[in-house]
């Protein structure tokens, strides 16, 4: 069910659609290639190293330090009841790169390159139909719904 | 440009006018904003709203984080633009502006304020390409393509070796300057795609007008001025001309061919004989750069 994935999904279908069931349940996926071992965040069904098709989840921390950031105030169609919001690109101590949201837990005036993160599940509890995504929050913080 | 280029070199076509229009002003800011934003990576990313000047801002934010460019460097390359854009009859903005009106523009992602965006755009551009054959019987004063580039480069942003340049322009850039035989240092006028003020600073970097991290300096010691080591963007870039998306790519060709033909009027290069345009799709995924001489 990857059409829960994000506040506006533009890619229902994918052949790692479950990831979004792991995230519901609070765990945050990587992919790993059955046949070469590679593993990537975001996750990918072929495999950028060998190109094989067949890979499993394996799950991730999540950690990782801030790459870089900014905070959009000029917002799409779609995202215009949460504008301003402030996306971070964060290099994951288990490999790979995330792009989300800033959570709760992290002060807008707080956020400087470098910083340490962790990359936590979330659900958006007040859409009618189930919807979830991830949030970059202090390292330690625990899944949960908001 | 470089189909047309092909057809031509494959000896299918012996001329071949290439036609560049846009109109975006039928669609709203927001509108615009998430068809553009769309143009990045959509499974992982436009999900969290990201946007083209986000992109861009990232590079920015990473670009001055490692290299300790600033936020008035930055401002500089709009400020330049403007400058010559005033010069420009086809420009969308013929008005100088000050760094201080810029700092003080309304904020759209930072580091970027209104100023440090270019602006949507119409607009329309044609150029006729023809075999050097046909060109030498129909025109006394041709301009020639000399080198081709183009590359891609991963579709998100996450998957790239660095946030800090786009690997797309380097190695077009590389093939460009191999087929025409030259080097950064031979360029005397460039037309760059400065949808962002970081945008052209990186350009300097990714065409090897300046070394990795060396752009900001380059726009704050005027070297990208007329009289500076390479005059970049003196129709006024994306900034002040506009970028109305289908056209800007053939306008870059318009306006080197002008500079090479010393037709530029108050914006002439003086005794201009190597242009190049470098102009990208979407955050880099994909990038053209050309290499254009006069005899």
């Amino acid at each position: 069910m990857f059409k829960w994935f994000g506040k506006v999904n533009y890619t229902p279908y994918t052949k790692v659609s479950d990831f979004a069931q792991h995230l519901r349940d609070g765990r945050l996926m990587a992919s790993q290639c059955k046949k070469c071992g590679a593993t990537s965040f975001p996750p990918k069904a072929d495999c950028e190293a060998c190109m094989s098709d067949a890979f499993d989840f394996v799950e991730v921390s999540g950690k990782g330090r801030l790459h870089t950031f900014t905070r959009i105030v000029a917002a799409p169609t779609g995202f215009e009841d949460v504008v301003p919001y402030t996306v971070g690109v964060v290099d994951l101590d288990d490999g790979g790169k995330a792009l989300a949201w800033f959570g709760e837990t992290v002060e807008e005036n707080d956020i400087e390159i470098g910083m340490e993160l962790q990359v936590v599940p979330r659900i958006f509890e007040e859409l009618e139909e189930i919807k979830v995504y991830y949030s970059l929050e202090r390292p330690g913080t625990k899944w949960a719904k908001v | 440009m470089r189909t047309a280029w092909m057809a031509i070199k494959a000896g299918v076509h012996d001329v071949v006018a290439v036609i560049g229009c846009q109109k975006m002003t039928e669609l709203s800011t927001p509108e615009i904003l998430a068809l553009m934003g769309r143009v990045g990576e959509v499974q992982w990313e436009s999900g969290f709203g990201t946007t083209f000047p986000g992109y861009y801002a990232m590079f920015a934010k990473r670009h001055m984080h490692e290299f300790g460019t600033t936020r008035e460097q930055l401002l500089d390359v709009a400020v330049k633009n403007h400058h010559y854009g005033a010069m420009n009859p086809f420009a969308l903005f013929r008005k100088e502006i000050t760094k201080e009106k810029a700092a003080a523009s309304e904020d759209v992602a930072t580091p970027f304020q209104v100023y440090d965006c270019c602006a949507n755009a119409d607009g329309a551009a044609c150029v006729i390409l023809a075999s050097e054959q046909k060109a030498r019987e129909i025109s006394s004063n041709p301009v020639w393509l000399s080198g081709m580039g183009c590359a891609s480069a991963t579709m998100s942003v996450l998957s790239r070796p660095n946030l800090v340049g786009l690997p797309s322009a380097e190695a077009a850039a590389a093939q460009a300057y191999e087929m025409a035989g030259i080097g950064p240092d031979d360029v005397d006028v460039a037309d760059v795609h400065d949808c962002f003020t970081v945008a052209e600073i990186m350009a300097y970097e990714d065409l090897g007008f300046c070394k990795k991290g060396e752009g900001g300096p380059f726009i704050e010691e005027k070297q990208a001025y007329i009289g500076g080591k390479v005059a970049v963007n003196v129709d006024g870039g994306l900034k002040a001309k506009g970028h109305p998306i289908g056209a800007t790519g053939v306008s870059m060709t318009y306006e080197i061919a002008k500079q090479l033909r010393g037709e530029a009027g108050e914006r002439q290069v003086p005794d201009a004989k190597v242009g190049l345009t470098h102009n990208v799709g979407g955050i880099g995924q994909y990038c053209f750069v050309q290499v254009m001489t006069r005899e």
